[in-house]
C-alpha cells in the first residue's frame, strides 16, 4: 500500500533538509521525498502541525533480557517498550543468560525479533566467552549471524591485553568495540557516585576518574591498533575530556550519553524519595559539574549519541536495600521527552542535532542502515510533537519493567508515531495523526 | 506520668511537645526543637532508673519488635531495657532465627511481621536506607537502632544527652570526632546532631578514611590529630575496625595509634575539663590508650547508662508521649 505524509516539517540532516516536504512510502520503503506530491492513489495522511518527521530514532545501547532473563524484558516487549518510545530500530547488549557469546544466541534473538516484528534489533555480541574477560568469542560467526558490534558490556573488558585484541580483530571487520568503561578496583563495591550525597546517606561511592581511567585505557589502545572505539553511557567530566583530547588527536573514538546522566544528579539519591532504587544505575547518577559536563558535551558536538541503557528489572529486585539492588533503569520510553525538553527546548540544541545524536549517529557507529530519509531507503521514521504536554507514568510503560525515576514527571514534547518498513507501529492518539 | 515537668521548669520546656514524624530514621530528619524535646524527656527517663522499682506503665499495652540483622550486645540489650522499663511487649528477632536465612526479602519479613500488628519496629541492618525501605512499607513506627554506614540516631542523642549533663549545653562547644570516618553511621548522626546544636565540630582521620566531600557537612576536617583536639571540650573517639588493613586504609594498627590514637599526652591539649567519649565497642591501644579509656575524663560508661534514658524518651514520644497515657 501507499501512504503519502502530507505537509510535515522534515528534519533529515543527512540530506540537509529541514522544511516542509511530502513523503510517499510505497510498500516498506520510502519512494519520494519532495513538495507538493500529488496523492496518485495513495492513502493521504495530513500531517497535523507542529509534529516533526525524523529519520528512525535508533537506540544502541539496551538490554532485551532474552534469553534468560524474560522476568525482566522479552525481545517482545522491549521492542515494544522502543516502538512506544519513538525507536524504530535498537541495538541490544549480550549480557543475556547465556552471554550472547556465539551465533546461536545472535539467532535466537534475530528470531525473537522477527516473531515480534516491531522495532528493528541489531544484536551486539560478546568481545570474550561468557564475557568472562579469557578468551575472544566467536566475534566472525556473531558478525554473520547479525551482530554489529561487541562489548563485555555490564564489566569493562578484563585486561587491556584483551581489549587490544577486540580492538584489532573486529577491526577487521570494521566492527566498533563498545566499552563499559570502568577500573574495577575504583569502582570496589561502590553503588553510586563518590560525593557529598553518597557520604551523607552512607553509600559506597566510585568517583568520576573510576570511569575515565576505563576512557583512557581505550582510547590509547584505539589510537594504537587504529581501530574504532565506543565509550558507553559516559558520565564523568574527566571521561567526556579524554574523549575530547582523543577526538582531536584523530582517533576513531565516540561515545553516547544516557538521558539519566543529562538530567539527573546524585541530589536524587537523597530526594524526594530517600534510596529510591530507581536511582541506582552504573555509571551512577554524578554530581551537578558531571550533568553540565555532559550538556555541554551534547552542545559542543563532543557527544555522539543519545542511548538509553534501558536496563530493566523486576519490582521485586529493586524493592531491597539500596545496595542490593541491580543497577539500571528502563529508558526507552522517556528518552524523547527528555530530549525534547531538556536539550531542545532548554535552547541547547536544535532539532537536526538532537536527529543526530538519535538517529544519524547511532547509525552511523554501528554501520547499520537507517538515519536518514533517503529515497528507496526503508521507511523507518519517527514522528515527533515537540510542543505535546507529556506526563511520564511507569505504570503505563510498554517495557515489562516498570523501574523508572522519572514516573510522574510532566515534560514537553512526546512520540507522535513510530513507522517501522512503513508500518504504523506506534501511534499517539493525543497528537491526532492518523496513519 | 508528665515526664517533662518533673524535672524541668515550665519556662525551660521544649518549643515543641511531639515528634512530627512517625519514626526515627535519622537526625537528619530532626529540628533543633525536637533533638531537645527527646533530650528533656530523656532526664525525665533517667530518674527511673534510680528508683527501687524501674517501671512505669507509659509504654503497657504496646508490642516492640526488635529487629536486628547485625550483631549488637549493647544497642540491643540497651533497647530491650528501655522497652522493658516502660512496660512494652518486647520481642527479638535475631538474624540467625529469622527467616532471612532462608532467602526472604527484607520487605517480606518486614510485611509479616507488620501483619502482627506491632506498634514499633527496632530496625539494625548492614544497609544503608533499610529504615527507610521499611518505613514506606510500614503502619509501625521504625526506630533506626544503625543502618549501614549511614545514621545511629539514638548514639548521637546519648551522646548529646551525656555532653549536656556535663556542660549544660552544646552550642559553642569544640567536639573533636577521630577515627574510621568513613564507615561510621555514629559519626553520620553525631556530625548533624552537634552542627544542629551549635557546637564547633572537629573530624579527624587519615585522609582514606574521610568521607567525601566532609566539610559540607559544617565541619572542620584534618588529618592532624594534634587540630582537632588542642582546646577541645569533648573527644569522641571512633572504632577502628581491624579489616580496614586489610583494605590498604593504613598500614597497621600500631601505626594507627601512633598517629591517631587518643594517648594521655594528646589529651593534655585539650579543656582541663574535656570529655572522652567512645561508642563502642572499643580497640584498647588502637584508637584509644587504655590509661584514657579508664582514665577521670572518660564518661564511656555513662555514655551506656545514658543510652537506656534516651531510647525510653525515643520509645514514649514515638509512641505519642502524655496523649497515649491519657488515652490508655
Amino acid at each position: 500500500m501507499k501512504r503519502l505524509l502530507k505537509g510535515g516539517r522534515v528534519v533529515d540532516p543527512v540530506n540537509g533538509i529541514d522544511g516542509v516536504r511530502d513523503i510517499l512510502i510505497d510498500g516498506e520503503r520510502i519512494a519520494r521525498i519532495a513538495s507538493n506530491l500529488p496523492a496518485d492513489g495513495a492513502t493521504v495522511v495530513e500531517v497535523p502541525d507542529g509534529l516533526v518527521i525524523c529519520p528512525g530514532f535508533i537506540d544502541m545501547h539496551v538490554h532485551l533480557r532474552e534469553p534468560g532473563q524474560e522476568h525482566k524484558e522479552t525481545v517482545a516487549t522491549g521492542t515494544a517498550s522502543a516502538v512506544a518510545g519513538g525507536f524504530t530500530a535498537v541495538a541490544c547488549m549480550p549480557n543475556t543468560n547465556p552471554v550472547n557469546d556465539n551465533a546461536n544466541v545472535t539467532t535466537y534473538i534475530l528470531d525473537k525479533a522477527r516473531e515480534a516484528n516491531l522495532a528493528r534489533v541489531y544484536p551486539i555480541g560478546a568481545v570474550s566467552r561468557g564475557s568472562q574477560g579469557e578468551l575472544l568469542a566467536d566475534i566472525a560467526d556473531m558478525r554473520n549471524a547479525g551482530c554489529v558490534a561487541i562489548t563485555d558490556d555490564g564489566h569493562p573488558v578484563k585486561t587491556a591485553i584483551l581489549l587490544r585484541r577486540a580492538l584489532e580483530y573486529a577491526g577487521m571487520f570494521g566492527m566498533p568495540v563498545i566499552e563499559h568503561c570502568e577500573d574495577p578496583s575504583l569502582k570496589g563495591d561502590a553503588v553510586a557516585h563518590e560525593g557529598y550525597y553518597a557520604a551523607s546517606l552512607g553509600l559506597r561511592g566510585m568517583p568520576g576518574a573510576c570511569e575515565a581511567l576505563g576512557v583512557e585505557r581505550g582510547v590509547l589502545l584505539a589510537e594504537l591498533t587504529g581501530s574504532s572505539f565506543h565509550v558507553a553511557h559516559m558520565s564523568a567530566r574527566a571521561s567526556l575530556r579524554a574523549v575530547r583530547k582523543a577526538k582531536e588527536a584523530g582517533v576513531h573514538v565516540t561515545c553516547e550519553v544516557a538521558p539519566h546522566h543529562f538530567t539527573l544528579t546524585d541530589e536524587a539519591l537523597a530526594a524526594p524519595v530517600a534510596y529510591d532504587t530507581n536511582t541506582k544505575m552504573n555509571p551512577p547518577l554524578r554530581e551537578a559539574a558531571d550533568r553540565d559536563a555532559m550538556l555541554d558535551g551534547i552542545s559542543d558536538g563532543s557527544v555522539d549519541a543519545i542511548a538509553t541503557d534501558h536496563a530493566p528489572h523486576h519490582y521485586d529486585e529493586k524493592k531491597v536495600e539500596y545496595d542490593r539492588a541491580p543497577f539500571g533503569i528502563v529508558g526507552l520510553e522517556t528518552a524523547v521527552p527528555l530530549s525534547l525538553d531538556r536539550l531542545v527546548h532548554a535552547g541547547r540544541i536544535r532539532l537536526s542535532r538532537m536527529v543526530e545524536l538519535l538517529s544519524v549517529n547511532p547509525a552511523r557507529i554501528l554501520n547499520v542502515p537507517g538515519g536518514t530519509l533517503s529515497e528507496g531507503a526503508p521507511a523507518d521514521i519517527t514522528i515527533i510533537a515537540p510542543d505535546l504536554k507529556v506526563r511520564i507514568e511507569a505504570a503505563k510503560l510498554r517495557s515489562r519493567s516498570k523501574n523508572t525515576p522519572f514516573d510522574g514527571w510532566e515534560l514537553r514534547g512526546g512520540v507522535a508515531a513510530t513507522l517501522v518498513g512503513g508500518r504504523p507501529l506506534y501511534v499517539n492518539a493525543e497528537t491526532r495523526i492518523s496513519l | 506520668m508528665s515526664p517533662q515537668a518533673t524535672v524541668h521548669d515550665i519556662d525551660q520546656r521544649p518549643a515543641v511537645t511531639s515528634l512530627r514524624s512517625k519514626d526515627l530514621l535519622g537526625i537528619s530528619e530532626l529540628t533543633p526543637d525536637e533533638i531537645t524535646l527527646i533530650l528533656d524527656t530523656a532526664d525525665a527517663m533517667k530518674e527511673i532508673a534510680s528508683r527501687p522499682i524501674k517501671k512505669v506503665p507509659a509504654l503497657r499495652g504496646k508490642t516492640v519488635v526488635n529487629l536486628f540483622f547485625e550483631p549488637s550486645t549493647r544497642t540491643r540489650t540497651s533497647f530491650e531495657i528501655a522497652e522493658k522499663r516502660l512496660s512494652a511487649d518486647t520481642l527479638n528477632i535475631a538474624i540467625a532465627t529469622s527467616s532471612v536465612v532462608k532467602g526472604e526479602t527484607l520487605a517480606d519479613t518486614a510485611l509479616n511481621l507488620e501483619a502482627m500488628h506491632p506498634d514499633m519496629i527496632v530496625l539494625r541492618h548492614s544497609s544503608s536506607g533499610a529504615c527507610h525501605l521499611l518505613s514506606r512499607i510500614c503502619r509501625s513506627a521504625i526506630i533506626n537502632a544503625g543502618d549501614g554506614m549511614h545514621e545511629h540516631p539514638t548514639q548521637a542523642l546519648l551522646d548529646a544527652f551525656t555532653i549536656r549533663e556535663r556542660k549544660r549545653q552544646l552550642k559553642g562547644l569544640k567536639v573533636a570526632i577521630i577515627g574510621d570516618l568513613l564507615h561510621s553511621r555514629v559519626l553520620r548522626s553525631n556530625i548533624l546532631l552537634l552542627t544542629r546544636m551549635g557546637a564547633d565540630v572537629w573530624v579527624c582521620g587519615p585522609p582514606t578514611l574521610m568521607p567525601a566531600d566532609i566539610r559540607r557537612f559544617g565541619v572542620n576536617a584534618t588529618s592532624s590529630i594534634e587540630a582537632a583536639v588542642t582546646g577541645a571540650d569533648v573527644i569522641m573517639l571512633l572504632r577502628i575496625q581491624l579489616e580496614r588493613m586489610e583494605g590498604a586504609y593504613f598500614p597497621s594498627l600500631r601505626e594507627y595509634f601512633n598517629v591517631f590514637g587518643m594517648s594521655e599526652a594528646r589529651m593534655k591539649l585539650a579543656q582541663p575539663d574535656v570529655m572522652i567519649m567512645h561508642p563502642g565497642p572499643m580497640n584498647r591501644g588502637v584508637e584509644i590508650a587504655s590509661e584514657v579509656a579508664d582514665g577521670p575524663y572518660s564518661v564511656i560508661l555513662d555514655q551506656v547508662a545514658n543510652g537506656v534514658a534516651v531510647r525510653m524518651a525515643v520509645l514514649y514520644l514515638l509512641a505519642g508521649g502524655a496523649e497515649h497515657e491519657e488515652a490508655a
